[in-house]
């Protein structure tokens, strides 16, 4: 039996669809069976970010309401043959998911696979809820900044709510990957420190994954910044997350900022 | 001191069959109070009910007739008349009477007024997660217990978006409050994490009630229906272990410690 991960957040824009890629990816390549699951109907990217939206035939939607197996649906990765996609409808609303239907494809993907991930789309609706409903564990996405991190702290509540495990008073392990970390910005107080975070949602940290061009030109190229640049400093902090994951006891090591001459000379300058 | 001659071990013959017990116990209940004239009062009763709709159920009520002159035919119509609204009287208040007769209830003499909002031993408790309650606090109500002195604890944080509605009783956190949640409480809350969203004491009307809490950044602080934003607070109140209390309508944020 698999384990299911929700990747969510609340808001929106955090990371959600690049840290579910790079994670599933890490995972793979250790020879893993990872299905990843495309939540957000109607605002599809995972396809994109895998490089696989040529190649979509039929989705989620489709596979719950029985039109297609799940088979011929899931998309296999042409880099890592352990690496699944389950693509969500494009032209339907969050409204076209059963909570049936997604337990049954939750259900069946369990028993392929070592990892299922849920992609879940923004917000605390309908969608996210069906999205963390089966999770044995979840991934919440947050940047260092207060509005990141009250919408996770509300999506952590829901979490210890609404899930199955919860109404079954278990409980979901939660942590917490904050994503985007400036090193230099949080040096001058511009951002929350990974302190506060921590201290504000009270829950594990997973990874920190610094701000980075390398992610934005893996996601270009549709490619999970894992297996496009694997020594990028982003990428081996996924790399990291995903062996924490796996209940590996790595350190966490913070994103370290070079200061500059220029900083040097003139002097922090306080936010 | 008087000297208080000693209780005497008085010795009857043992008592066959099952023995009668009778002791005084003192019990809560609501006086109701008309007012001439009834047909007016009973339109105020009418209105009010309708906004508090299940408030008289199953909660023991007293007639007081003190500020009111009724014959015993006027009594008989005042209790069915409130018997038509679901409001059952146990006993009647009435001085000047000395006897209704056994077609109406008994009279009571001696009462006192109390504070209900801070001891009420034989009401019942009101369930840990009322009906109005937003459903996420289902969450609360399995980690929280109500203790028999009506305080409910809650071991988890309280995550932004809950809300935790406590109307008779202390609330008593041991985590964080989040920004964006809010706890609700008939008597005084404490925390012992740290308060980042909005708590408010006394809701029922409580001015004696008070919030604590380790490190202030709430967004909020209301005691009996006052309230203090974090904009009105001083700077020097955020950040520390503080209290909050009422005094002459004013929310005072205090130092602890």
């Amino acid at each position: 039996m698999g384990k299911v991960v929700v990747v969510t957040s609340g808001k929106g824009g955090v990371g959600k669809t690049t840290s579910t890629a790079a994670l599933g990816a890490a995972l793979a390549q250790t020879g893993k069976r990872v299905a990843l699951v495309d939540f957000d109907v109607g605002l599809r990217n995972l396809d994109l970010i895998m490089g696989a939206e040529r190649r979509v035939v039929f989705d989620l939607v489709n596979v719950t309401q029985g039109v297609a197996k799940l088979s011929q649906a899931l998309i296999r990765d042409k880099r890592v043959d352990t690496l699944f996609l389950l693509p969500a409808s494009q032209t339907r609303d969050k409204d076209a998911l059963t909570e049936e239907g997604v337990a049954e494809v939750i259900g069946a993907l369990r028993e392929k696979f070592d990892y299922v991930f849920c992609d879940s789309p923004a917000g605390i609706e309908r969608g996210a809820q069906l999205a963390m409903r089966h999770a044995d564990e979840a991934v919440i996405v947050t940047n260092p900044e207060v509005s990141s991190v009250r919408d996770s702290d509300r999506i952590i509540g829901l979490l210890d709510s609404r899930t199955l495990k919860a109404e079954r008073g278990e409980t979901v392990n939660k942590h917490v990957l904050v994503t985007r970390f400036d090193a230099a910005r949080a040096a001058r107080g511009e951002m929350l420190s990974i302190n506060d975070v921590l201290e504000i949602l009270s829950t594990p940290l997973l990874g920190i994954i610094p701000e980075n061009q390398g992610v934005l030109r893996a996601s270009n190229v549709g490619s999970p910044v894992t297996l496009s640049e694997p020594t990028n400093a982003a990428a081996r902090a996924y790399l990291d997350a995903a062996k924490r994951l796996e209940g590996e006891d790595l350190p966490v090591v913070l994103p370290f900022h070079r200061q500059g001459l220029f900083d040097r000379l003139f002097g922090r300058r306080a936010a | 001191m008087n000297n208080i001659a000693p209780f005497k071990n008085t010795r009857s013959a043992p008592v066959t069959g099952k023995q009668i017990r009778f002791n005084a116990r003192s019990f809560v209940a609501f006086a109701l109070a008309p007012e001439a004239p009834l047909s007016e009062w009973f339109d105020g009763l009418d209105q009010w009910t309708e906004n508090s709709p299940g408030f008289f159920a199953g909660r023991p009520v007293v007639l007081n007739l003190n500020h009111i002159t009724l014959d015993t035919e006027e009594i008989i119509d005042l209790v069915d008349g409130l018997a038509d609204r679901g409001i059952r009287v146990c006993a009647i208040e009435a001085n000047g009477i000395d006897d209704l007769g056994l077609d109406l209830p008994p009279l009571l003499t001696g009462a006192r007024t109390i504070a209900i909002e801070e001891k009420q031993p034989e009401r019942r408790q009101p369930a840990s997660t009322p009906a109005n309650a937003p459903a996420n606090t289902n969450q609360q109500a399995e980690t929280a217990r109500a203790t028999r002195a009506n305080t409910l604890i809650i071991e988890t944080p309280i995550r932004s978006g809950q809300s935790i509605f406590h109307p008779h009783g202390d609330v008593i956190v041991l985590g964080s409050v989040g920004s964006g949640s809010e706890i609700i409480a008939g008597g005084s809350v404490h925390i012992y994490g740290t308060l980042r969203g909005r708590a408010f004491a006394g809701v029922m009307g409580n001015p004696d009630a008070r919030i604590f809490c380790r490190k202030n950044e709430a967004e909020l602080l209301a005691v009996d229906g006052w309230y203090r934003t974090a904009d009105d607070m001083e700077p020097s109140s955020r950040g520390g272990a503080i209290q909050a209390y009422l005094d002459n309508e004013v929310i005072w944020v205090s130092a602890l410690g």
